[in-house]
This record gives C-alpha cells, sequence and structure tokens, in this order.
C-alpha cells in the first residue's frame, strides 16, 4: 500500500529512451499531485541529469500506460504500468 | 484467430505457409510479405540491426490489429511473425500472411498488416554500421502516411 495521495508506479523504459535513463525498468513511488503522464514527465525530468536528457525532446517521446498506447493528458494512478519510447521502427 | 509470434529465431516461409492452410480447402489466395535486413541505410553499409520490443503489449497489439484484418478483409487466416535481437544483412525480419477466398482480400489485407506493424507495434531497431557505430532508426513520416491511408485502425 502507498501512503495517502502518493502513487506506486512500474516504469518501463525503451530504445534510447532506456539507454539515457540508464535503466529498462524501476518500482517508483511518486508525490502527491503527478495525475497524468504530462505530471510524470514533468517529474521525472528533474530526477537528474539522464532523466533530464531523455526527456528533453518530448515530441520524440511515446508513452503507454499498461500497455496501451497514452497520450500527455491520459490519467496515471497506483499500481499503472507506465512505458516510455521513441516512435515505433518495427516491420 | 491468428497466429501471432515474436521470437529471435528465423522461420521458414514455406512452412509457415504450409501451417496456415493445412486442412483448408476454402482458401482461394495467401498474401505474403518478408521483410528482410538490407545492408545499406543513408548511403552507408550496415553490418547488423538489432531489434527491442515491449514484451507483452508487443503480442497484445499484434493480436488486435490481426482480429482487425480478419474481420475487415474477411480473412480465413492470418499469421504474424516479428523476429527480435540481433539480425544481419539478407536475415528476414517479419512475416505477413494472410489467406482469403479471393486475391483482393489477401493481398490488401498484407498490405494493411505491415503498414499497421510498422507504425503501431512497439518494436525499436537499432543499425550498427561498417565502422563500429550505432544508431536507433528514427521512425519514418512516409510510414505514417501508409498507414494513415487505412483510416484508424
Amino acid at each position: 500500500m502507498s501512503s495517502a495521495g502518493t502513487a506506486r508506479l512500474r516504469i518501463l523504459y525503451f530504445a534510447w529512451l532506456r539507454e539515457r535513463v540508464g535503466t529498462a525498468e524501476e518500482e517508483v513511488e511518486v508525490p502527491p499531485g503527478i495525475a497524468t503522464v504530462a505530471d510524470l514527465v514533468a517529474w521525472l525530468k528533474a530526477r537528474g541529469p539522464g532523466f533530464a536528457a531523455a526527456f528533453t525532446a518530448t515530441k520524440t517521446i511515446r508513452c503507454a500506460v499498461n500497455q496501451s498506447f497514452a497520450g500527455p493528458e491520459a490519467p496515471i494512478a497506483t499500481g499503472d504500468e507506465v512505458a516510455f519510447f521513441p516512435p515505433v521502427t518495427g516491420g | 484467430m491468428a497466429t501471432i509470434r515474436v521470437q529471435a529465431a528465423a522461420f521458414d516461409v514455406g512452412a509457415e505457409i504450409s501451417a496456415l492452410t493445412a486442412g483448408r480447402a476454402d482458401v482461394g489466395g495467401i498474401g505474403c510479405f518478408v521483410g528482410t535486413v538490407r545492408n545499406t541505410a543513408g548511403g552507408r553499409t550496415i553490418t547488423a540491426m538489432t531489434l527491442e520490443h515491449y514484451p507483452g503489449m508487443t503480442e497484445r497489439a499484434m493480436a488486435e490489429i490481426a482480429a482487425q484484418a480478419e474481420q475487415r478483409f474477411a480473412l480465413l487466416g492470418c499469421t504474424l511473425i516479428h523476429r527480435v535481437g540481433r539480425l544481419e544483412p539478407g536475415e528476414n525480419i517479419v512475416l505477413v500472411l494472410a489467406t482469403s477466398a479471393h486475391r483482393a482480400a489477401a493481398l490488401e489485407a498484407t498490405a494493411f498488416l505491415i503498414d499497421w506493424l510498422k507504425t503501431g507495434a512497439p518494436f525499436w531497431k537499432k543499425e550498427t554500421f561498417a565502422d563500429g557505430a550505432a544508431a536507433w532508426v528514427a521512425a519514418r513520416e512516409e510510414d505514417d502516411a501508409a498507414a494513415a491511408r487505412w483510416g484508424g485502425a
């Protein structure tokens, strides 16, 4: 259980985001007020130089919440799996 | 039900077609697309391509789009196989098979599926060049346009 107002999230990073952040996945407890993907990005950017570098070009970053593509306004809640990655290049 | 696989190993196109059509006398056409690793990018020689994906989301997204294609094009069957890991020029990367009673649906569904795979499935390619440098492949606007022509998928 997370304490009142905080949310516990599993965050995944792929491709060059993973390389810049320096980790593939982590469990984080975010403070109250982090209600959307955009809020989470702003919070992550303030965590250190690797995160700031990774999240500078937000136009080239895509997000999925619980394995579905999600925009900056998408809500996040405790227990969610949130993934950040560049535009996909499969096929 | 479509066959969906994400795997490191190479696939055998003939074996996959046989598996898709075994015991089916109602199939009139088989659409097939095989993507392979090209040995150049932007005039530079490539020695390897490494594919990363989002396990779980990838398979789910591929199954969703296959189900859409089966309904939209009245398919009798569908196979999507996408490789991950380190691949070398000439190796296959992706296989799309679509079977239908008539050729138009099979061919259209094959194009729809590969266009969508390029823009909607969470895979990322990294190219390694002859000088040892490596770079992530940037998404192409032409791919977005190709997927968009099918409407909201």
